[in-house]
């Protein structure tokens, strides 16, 4: 009874935990109206699928990659995700100052933050 | 905010370790856990502390967008430049053995990784600030 | 170790030098800006054209980035299905940095001129990164270069509704890379591996998983938005309608086509045809999609009443005739959409190029505006009637070979009706174009209320500069249509290569 449960859910928990924060995200970017709730939930999006990558990294008692005593047969982490996501990360960090720029002139143009508001002044021009 | 001591007290004294701790984690890129883009945006965050302690004029004062710009441009140059004498040496792109073996000098490789990881970091620092400036700054100067 | 050996890192390198260098030249003279990007340019094209004929003459040309040997480290690929994608996208570039220098002096502020020089040259040298990499994380980084740059590029316009299409694109492609970055990250949950090459050759053993499935999925949608297939192409038509024209030129024509080109490059080589016909059969329903693309795109291209937007829309048409190519995925269908996304990019550029010396001249793009244009700028308007009877399909333009060789190869797999759809889309595809004909030719310029004042600024054509390579863009579609067997030469080994090399 618990056995498929414990399967499915819970030795998976990094995954699924990870797909809750990716739909948080998407929630939040499709549903929220204020254009800065907007990149919050793309910045969450895009967190829940870098802590997809760092856990599949894991390596249960692993260590850091580094050149240790034992030499080659050390157990250690896999590090390749972890250098990706780091490039994923500043990826993130620049898509977000250019949508915060954008919004910074979205806002001094109409001077609205809210989608439908917004919507109403670009088509009132 | 800018008439808060406390702030100003403590990010005055924090800025210095904070920067320190940026140029190390710079350096231990060759070797272990750290390298450019880490240290960078340390980098920046202590200038972004600086800027929420003092205010942006103040900031701006010591390093314009004149300044950033050929900060980035020279982040980036070592870069590639390092990249480009790989080539030179007969070597493919960014090859450091290659280097290495040309000019005779044992573990020159650590050593080019660190320059290209400062590289990279005075890089990240410098488009960090760039970003801070653009967005807190309304905008102004900005380019 | 002669220079040629490092040309495929070359292509990448020197161009980011470049902007560089014109960041730092405009703090002194924004004058300076232009030459340098036009020079790398035109050099990159160069050596993409040398880069094509070394493959063509002796295979594919593996780079290995600081001589790690692929499974560990990055390599670049060129064989000759990305390098006939590289001549092309370059080819376009090239044309739009020429055209771009007095289109810009125009719509973009002189502050931002600097910085415009700048992303177009960081966008080109993206999608350059794109086409030639051969690692599909480095596929994403560079994907993600060209996006900011992209979003960055249709901001600078001086119509404040740019950035609200900026920002609606933004929001979409970071969904799109995201997505992206989740199907990598599961291939290599299942693989181990990052290497384009290397995942073909170890996808087979596990066709069968979820992961798999999952992956195909992600990027499958990723990928589909990014090259704005039929109902995902909500950003298109802002982002094309509102950016500035030479910004609207390149990321029409080089920038679909690379996504394009990305999508094909998943599809037939990462994932090869036996996993996309027979484990995870998606092909019927790509085809089914793009005829609905097709018709789809067609129509609401009828209805626009301005110029750049009805272009937008017929892109998203196009596309689906792109999409139909992959959806057949039989030799003569691919050849047929090979051609395509070479002909499209020529026509659509030229056609965007029209649309911008009229808003360069007149400085509006709404089509009621344009009645009896022929006379003012003629020009212009038969370059315009040329490369729209390209997009119609007209012998013996381009778009008649490759719509022909798409239609060759739906009869070859039986599909006569998807065969229809095709002649339909060409048809309504006729209807638009029209439009602007009958406008341009056939509308009385002193029937309407016209102000005085744009007859006067409409008087004549644009500068050379932009009109030289709008007309050799409308010559090109008449002679890759009439010499369409020297492109074969490239694109018959690229079908080949992508139906798995046999």
């Amino acid at each position: 009874m618990i056995e498929p449960f414990y399967e499915l859910f819970l030795s998976r928990y990094n995954y699924w935990m990870a797909i809750i924060l990716m739909l948080i995200g998407l929630y939040a970017l499709i549903a929220k109206q204020n254009l800065v709730k907007k990149i919050i939930g793309l910045n969450i999006f895009q967190t829940a699928i870098f802590l997809f990558y760092i856990s599949f990294a894991e390596v249960r008692g692993g260590t850091a990659p580094i050149y240790t005593a034992e030499g080659v047969h050390a157990l250690y982490v896999n590090p390749l995700p972890h250098v990706l996501i780091l490039t994923a990360i500043v990826v993130g960090v620049s898509v977000t100052a250019v949508a915060l720029s954008l919004i910074v002139r979205i806002y001094e143009e109409y001077g609205v933050l809210d989608e439908d508001e917004l919507m109403l002044a670009v088509r009132k021009r | 905010m800018m008439e808060n001591v406390v702030i100003r007290t403590v990010s005055r004294l924090a800025v210095p370790f904070i920067q320190i701790f940026a140029l190390y984690v710079i350096v231990h890129g060759a070797s272990g856990a750290g390298g450019g883009f880490q240290g960078g945006v340390v980098f920046a965050a202590s200038f972004i502390l600086m800027i929420i302690a003092f205010g942006m004029a103040n900031v701006r004062r010591r390093i314009d967008n004149r300044g950033i710009m050929w900060l980035s441009v020279i982040g980036i140059a070592t870069y590639a430049g390092i990249g480009f004498l790989a080539l030179l040496m007969a070597g493919n792109f960014l090859e450091y053995a290659a280097i290495e073996a040309a000019l005779g000098i044992p573990h020159l490789h650590g050593i080019l990784i660190d320059l290209v990881e400062a590289g990279i970091g005075i890089a990240v620092m410098a488009s960090m600030v760039s970003i801070i400036y653009d967005i807190a700054g309304n905008g102004e100067e900005s380019s | 170790m002669t220079i040629i050996n490092h040309v495929p890192v070359l292509l990448v390198a020197i161009p980011i030098i470049a902007s560089l260098l014109i960041l730092a030249a405009g703090w002194y003279d924004r004058r300076f800006c232009y030459p340098i990007a036009l020079i790398t340019i035109l050099s990159q094209f160069v050596a993409s054209i040398a880069i094509l004929l070394q493959v063509l003459d002796g295979g594919t040309i593996h780079y290995h980035l600081g001589n790690w040997a692929p499974p560990l480290g990055i390599e670049l690929v060129i064989d000759s299905f990305n390098g006939f994608i590289l001549v092309a996208i370059l080819l376009l570039a090239a044309a739009t940095i020429i055209y771009a220098r007095r289109s810009v002096e125009k719509e973009i502020a002189p502050d931002k001129i600097v910085s415009f020089y700048v992303l177009f040259q960081l966008l080109v040298t993206g999608l350059v990164g794109m086409t030639i990499t051969g690692d599909i994380f480095n596929l994403y980084v560079f994907l993600e270069i060209s996006s900011i740059a992209a979003y960055t590029l249709i901001a600078s316009s001086r119509k404040p509704h740019s950035y609200v299409a900026s920002f609606n694109y933004l929001i979409l492609g970071s969904i799109a890379a995201g997505f992206i970055l989740l199907g990598i990250g599961n291939l290599y949950v299942a693989t181990g591996t990052l290497n384009m090459a290397e995942l073909a050759v170890m996808l087979p053993a596990s066709y069968h998983l979820a992961t798999i499935h999952s992956a195909f999925l992600f990027l499958m949608i990723g990928f589909s938005i990014k090259v704005a297939f039929f109902p995902l192409h909500l950003w298109l038509p802002d982002a094309y309608a509102e950016s500035p024209s030479a910004v609207t030129v390149l990321i029409s024509t080089v920038m679909a086509k690379v996504s394009v080109y990305a999508l094909f490059r998943i599809l037939f080589t990462v994932f090869t045809t036996a996993y996309i016909i027979d484990s995870f059969p998606v092909t019927g329903f790509i085809l089914l999609m793009s005829t609905v693309a097709i018709v789809a795109g067609a129509v609401l291209a009828i209805a626009q009443e301005d110029l750049k937007r009805m272009l937008a829309y017929s892109s998203v048409s196009q596309i689906g005739y792109i999409m139909f190519a992959l959806g057949v995925a039989n030799e003569i269908a691919l050849e047929g959409g090979l051609l395509h996304i070479l002909g499209h990019a020529v026509m659509k550029g030229c056609l965007f190029m029209v649309a911008g010396m009229i808003i360069y001249r007149m400085g509006t793009s709404r089509l009621s505006d344009m009645k009896g244009l022929s006379k003012t700028m003629p020009i212009s308007c038969a370059a315009f009637a040329l490369a729209g009877a390209s997009m119609i399909g007209i012998p013996p333009t381009i778009g008649f070979m490759s719509k022909y060789y798409l239609v060759l190869g739906a009869f070859e797999a039986g599909l006569w009706p998807y065969a229809a759809v095709l002649l339909i889309g060409s048809l309504l595809a006729a209807i638009y174009i029209w439009r602007f004909i009958e406008i341009a030719y056939f509308g009385d310029p002193h029937g309407a209320d016209h102000n005085e004042e744009q007859t006067q600024t409409a008087e004549r054509e644009g500068p050379l500069s932009m009109l030289a390579p709008m007309v050799g863009l409308a010559i090109l579609c008449l002679l890759f249509g009439i010499f369409v067997e020297v492109l074969m030469q490239a694109v018959g080994p690229a079908a080949l290569l992508l139906l798995g090399g046999a």
